[in-house]
C-alpha cells in the first residue's frame, strides 16, 4: 500500500490519508478482508502523530470503508457495492462541475459539453 | 487511564512564577512542552518529577501522587553521567540502582545506537551521550518518557534516528512521552498534543492538529487589520510594509487568504501579543 502524504498541500493530513486509502479500495488495490498497518505503525511510518491516524480510521470506519476489530487490527471492509456507486458518482459530478465551469469561462455551450463528451466516451 | 495529571500547579520563587499550570497527557500520547527559554518548562517537569515542590496544585502520574519512579524514564539536555566512566560501567552501576534493570535491553540499544561500551563517556559525542542517555531511559521497563531539552543541539541525522526510537517506544499503547523544548523541530511531527507556556502560564494546551488548522497567517495591510474581530487576532508584527497576523480562521472573512501557521510562528506571535 502507498500513501503519499504532503505537507504543502492545504488539505488535512488526515484528510489525505482517508482519500487514498479510498482510492485504494475502489480502485481495486485493497481487497475487502485485507489488513491495514494498525494506527501506531502508519503513524511511525508516514512520521506523523497517532491522533491523525486514529481520526483517519476512524473517518474510514464511519464510511463503512474499513472495520476494526478489537486487538486484531483493521481490515478492508466487505465492498459494498452501492457504496462505492455512491462515492464514485459524488466524485463524477464534482469533477463535471469543474467542467462546467471551465466551459463557462470558454464560451462552451452546453451542446459543444456533450458533443467532446460523446467523442471522449466513444473513444474516438 | 492518563500517564500525568496536573491541576492548577504553582510554583513561587523570588522572581519567578509558575501560575495555574494544567494539562493532562493520556497513555498512549505524546505531548511537546513548548515555550522559550525560562518560560516555565523545566521548573514544571522538575515538579512532575518530585525534584521540587508545588505550593499549590495536584499532581498525578499513573493516576497517583506517589508514583513508581522505576516506570519513568527521564533524559535531560546534559548527560548526567559521571565522564570517567563507560557505556558498560553505567549499566552495571544503573543495575543496581533499578530493580526493574533490563541488561539485554540496555546492550541492545548499545548496539542500535552504535555507542562503544568501553569508551568513557567524556570522549563521546554530545549526540552520543544524548543517544547513550535515552538508552538508559528506556532500559528500565519505562512507560512514561520525560525529556527535558534532550534534542537541542543535535544534527538532524540523530534527531531522526531518535524519532524513530521514540516511535518504536509508542507502539505500546500503555506507553507516554512528555517532552520539552524551546525549538520546535521535526520531532514534533511525532507530538499528538502540545502545551504552550509563557511567562509561567499556559497559553493553550490543546491537539495539535487542531491547533494548526485553528490558526493561520495573515498578511495584510493595517486597514483590513483594524477591520477584523479583535477577538479573532491572538499576534501581530508589523514592518515598514505590511502587517502579519495570527489569526483564528473560522473568525476571519473567508475572502482574506490565510496562509497555513507552524508551531515556532504559533510562539513568536503569542509570546509578542503578551
Amino acid at each position: 500500500m502507498n500513501l503519499i502524504i504532503s505537507n504543502a498541500s492545504g488539505q488535512p493530513i488526515y484528510d489525505q490519508i482517508t482519500s487514498q486509502i479510498k482510492g485504494l479500495i475502489l480502485s481495486g488495490e485493497l481487497h475487502a478482508g485485507d489488513a491495514l498497518p494498525s494506527m501506531r505503525a502508519l503513524a511511525k511510518d508516514l512520521r506523523i502523530s497517532v491522533i491523525t491516524t486514529k481520526r483517519a480510521y476512524e473517518e474510514l470506519e464511519r464510511d463503512g470503508f474499513l472495520v476494526s476489530i478489537p486487538g486484531k487490527g483493521s481490515f478492508v471492509a466487505q465492498a459494498n457495492l452501492e457504496l462505492v456507486r455512491e462515492e464514485n458518482l459524488k466524485q463524477i459530478e464534482s469533477r463535471m462541475q469543474e467542467c462546467i465551469a471551465l466551459a463557462a469561462q470558454s464560451g462552451l455551450s452546453l451542446n459543444d459539453l456533450c458533443e467532446i463528451l460523446t467523442i471522449l466516451y466513444k473513444g474516438e | 487511564m492518563n500517564a500525568i495529571e496536573l491541576e492548577h500547579v504553582s510554583k513561587h520563587f523570588s522572581t519567578f512564577t509558575l501560575d495555574d499550570i494544567s494539562f493532562t497527557v493520556p497513555m498512549g500520547a505524546v505531548m511537546g512542552l513548548i515555550g522559550e527559554n525560562g518560560a516555565g518548562k523545566s521548573t514544571t517537569l522538575r515538579l512532575l518529577l518530585g525534584l521540587a515542590r508545588p505550593d499549590g496544585g495536584e499532581i498525578r502520574v499513573f493516576g497517583t501522587d506517589n508514583p513508581d519512579k522505576e516506570h519513568i524514564g527521564v533524559v535531560f539536555d546534559e548527560c548526567c553521567f559521571p565522564e570517567t566512566l563507560s557505556a558498560r560501567d553505567v549499566g552495571r552501576v544503573l543495575a543496581s540502582a533499578y530493580k526493574t534493570w533490563l541488561p539485554d535491553t540496555y546492550a541492545a540499544y548499545l548496539r542500535r545506537f552504535q555507542l562503544p561500551e568501553k569508551k568513557k563517556i567524556k570522549d563521546y559525542s554530545r549526540g552520543m551521550k544524548m543517544k547513550l542517555s535515552i538508552a538508559a531511559a528506556l532500559s528500565h521497563d519505562s512507560r512514561l518518557l520525560v525529556l527535558d531539552e534532550a534534542t537541542s543541539g543535535l544534527d538532524p541525522v540523530v534527531r531522526d534516528e531518535i524519532l524513530d526510537i521514540f516511535y518504536d517506544f509508542m507502539q505500546d499503547e500503555q506507553h507516554a512521552i512528555l517532552m520539552s523544548s524551546h525549538i520546535t523541530s521535526d520531532l514534533e511531527r511525532i507530538c499528538d498534543y502540545i502545551t504552550f507556556i509563557h511567562q509561567g502560564r499556559i497559553r493553550f494546551s490543546e491537539e495539535k492538529d487542531r491547533l494548526l488548522s485553528r490558526f493561520g497567517v495573515l498578511r495584510c495591510d493595517e486597514t483590513t487589520l483594524r477591520a477584523l474581530d479583535s477577538a479573532a487576532v491572538h499576534g501581530v508584527r508589523r514592518t515598514n510594509v505590511s502587517v502579519e497576523a495570527l489569526v483564528e480562521r473560522e473568525r476571519v472573512p473567508a475572502s482574506l487568504t490565510v496562509d497555513p501557521v507552524t508551531l515556532d510562528e504559533i510562539m513568536v506571535f503569542t509570546a509578542k501579543e503578551a
